[in-house]
């Protein structure tokens, strides 16, 4: 029974873990709308941008990955 | 991970995949790998170095003037990188070039090969990772201390800043440079491992047969996305090492 | 799970199955009570031997391979070994090679571009040469055409003077022939006049002088005339 309720909570703490690679998804779809409005005003500065585009998508997805992480970790390794 | 009801068949293993096997012999049980013998991660990490010698030499090998189509790849990875490099870390950060293209070729083969059916992603590994983004790191570490002597700790105190918030802000920064490895490694083995394991929860579903379309169609999208999340992934280390490089050759704000 | 299992039913009886239950994890069937022991080992040995868990994991470290610490070392050795060798097979072979033929590839292009710039001058040259041999030429032209209607028109004004001469001699001629004629018919007219003067006197019973009729005749014609 004691057991039983400690899956429980694994089980809804990765569901909520889980929920933090939606907000990072939030995130990401930020960085890439962002910098087309950007890029459709000023086209001649897109091409040079790019790699500031990846490195801020990378950053924003990380996060999502890090809770992503803890989702499995609660799930797999406790 | 769970044997939901054995009737249906449903059977979840999406983290089998990333096991560690010796080639040669079966665990038996408390046997644990070890560090000289030859694994599974050996057999793919040669496959890896096979695929670089197959487009970086072999198929530059013509030396044409007009390049065949394996040798305009390499060259177009060669530019690639090159133009990377030159523009992020600027003209000093060339030399370390060949590193950067190291690291570049092993990422992006290694997720490459790791789609393979029955593949094993050597990148979705945080050990693989770790040491990769360490080495990037005791690296730039030692180029910056080795140019700039004592004035690469200016890269903590920012000169632009009040100078009340300098203190805080030094914190800040040195605790966000020293988490650098820690997102530089995880971003990669993270994304391969989610995505890995993602798709095979999607196979795991077409066992249920009116799921199964559907469970299907699921598997390929995701293999789409897989392959260009190598690609970016692979991309994103490599213009992150650029950019730790250019904050190791150039520390002034 | 293990561990939930641990604590759930009889711990000494799990751990010596979870060796071989691997990353094979066991759920309570629906409806059902808190597993026994016995199910629980009915439940992982089946899936053990199933081809997809052929390969148990080393359980130490929980159910991801990733943080399976005993790995790490293997992992470790084979990616430096890795790196070390794709990293000497490119700076020593592949990035000296490709980079050498970009360099030729540019080398040529630029070569090919300033041999058409080269081309390009001498086509140029060869062009302003045409346009002033044909300027020459058009004005050689011109200058024989010239020449020629000089000499055209100088034979035309030796000819034409020619024939004006030649008509001149001719009309002088005609008028002293015209003269002439004119001349002996006067002379003639005045024998005649003088003759008949002087038959006219002798008719009338004069003495015809000679003199005096010549005048008289002269001085007629002269008024006539």
């Amino acid at each position: 029974m004691e057991g039983d309720i400690a899956q429980l909570g694994q089980y809804i703490g990765a569901g909520i873990a889980a929920l933090g690679s939606g907000v990072a998804a939030i995130g990401v779809g930020n960085v890439a709308s962002n910098f087309l409005a950007g890029a459709l005003r000023n086209p001649s500065a897109a091409a040079s941008q790019t790699a500031t585009l990846f490195i801020g998508l990378a950053f924003a997805e990380a996060l999502g990955i890090f809770s992503f992480l803890v989702a499995v970790l609660l799930m797999f390794a406790i | 991970m769970a044997t939901e009801g054995e009737a249906t068949g449903l059977v979840f293993h999406p983290m089998d995949q990333f096991i560690v096997t010796p080639l040669f012999r079966t665990l038996g049980p408390g046997e644990t790998v070890n560090w000289y013998e030859p694994t599974n991660v050996t057999l793919w990490m040669a496959f890896i170095v096979l695929a670089i010698i197959a487009l970086m030499v072999w198929g530059t090998g013509g030396r044409g003037l007009i390049p065949n189509r394996v040798q305009s790849i390499a060259e177009m990875a060669y530019g690639m990188v090159h133009k990377m490099v030159d523009d992020v870390a600027g003209h000093e950060g060339v030399k370390f070039f060949p590193y950067i293209m190291t690291l570049f070729l092993f990422v992006l083969f290694a997720n490459l090969l790791g789609l393979v059916p029955l593949g094993f992603t050597v990148t979705s590994h945080i050990a693989v990772t770790a040491v990769l983004a360490l080495a990037v790191f005791v690296t730039v570490t030692g180029v910056g201390f080795a140019r700039n002597g004592a004035s690469f700790l200016k890269l903590f105190w920012i000169s632009s800043a009040p100078l009340a918030l300098r203190p805080v802000l030094a914190i800040i920064e040195l605790i966000s440079y020293f988490v650098r490895p820690v997102s530089h490694s995880i971003r990669l083995a993270g994304n391969l491992m989610a995505g890995h394991a993602v798709m095979k929860v999607f196979a795991g579903f077409a066992a249920v047969l009116w799921i199964a379309p559907v469970s299907i169609l699921g598997v390929v999208a995701m293999y789409g996305f897989e392959i260009l999340v190598a690609f970016i992934q692979a991309y994103v280390f490599t213009i992150l090492t650029c950019v730790y490089l250019k904050d190791a050759l150039h520390p002034h704000h | 799970m293990i561990t939930l299992l641990q604590q759930t039913t009889a711990p000494v009886a799990v751990e010596t199955t979870s060796p071989e239950a691997g990353a094979v994890t066991i759920t309570v069937p629906p409806g059902s009570s808190p597993p026994s022991v016995e199910a629980a080992i009915e439940g992982a040995l089946p899936t053990v031997t199933m081809p997809m868990t052929t390969a148990p994991a080393p359980e130490s470290a929980g159910g991801i391979p990733q943080i399976d610490f005993t790995t790490f070392g293997n992992q470790i050795f084979w990616l430096i070994l890795t790196i070390v060798a794709s990293w000497w097979v490119l700076s020593r072979v592949a990035l000296p090679r490709i980079g050498g033929v970009l360099a030729d590839r540019q080398n040529a292009i630029s070569g090919d571009l300033g041999a058409a710039e080269e081309f390009k001058r001498k086509a140029r040259d060869a062009e302003s040469a045409y346009e002033k041999a044909l300027a020459a030429a058009r004005s050689e032209a011109q200058g024989i055409a010239a020449e020629q209607k000089a000499g055209v028109q100088a034979e035309i004004d030796a000819a034409i003077a020619h024939a004006d001469a030649e008509i001149a001699a001719r009309a002088a001629e005609s008028e002293r022939r015209i003269g002439e004629i004119r001349e002996s018919s006067l002379d003639d007219a005045r024998s005649v006049a003088r003759e008949v003067t002087a038959e006219l006197v002798r008719a009338f019973g004069g003495q015809p002088d000679e003199a005096s009729v010549t005048a008289a005749v002269d001085r007629r014609l002269q008024a006539a005339s």
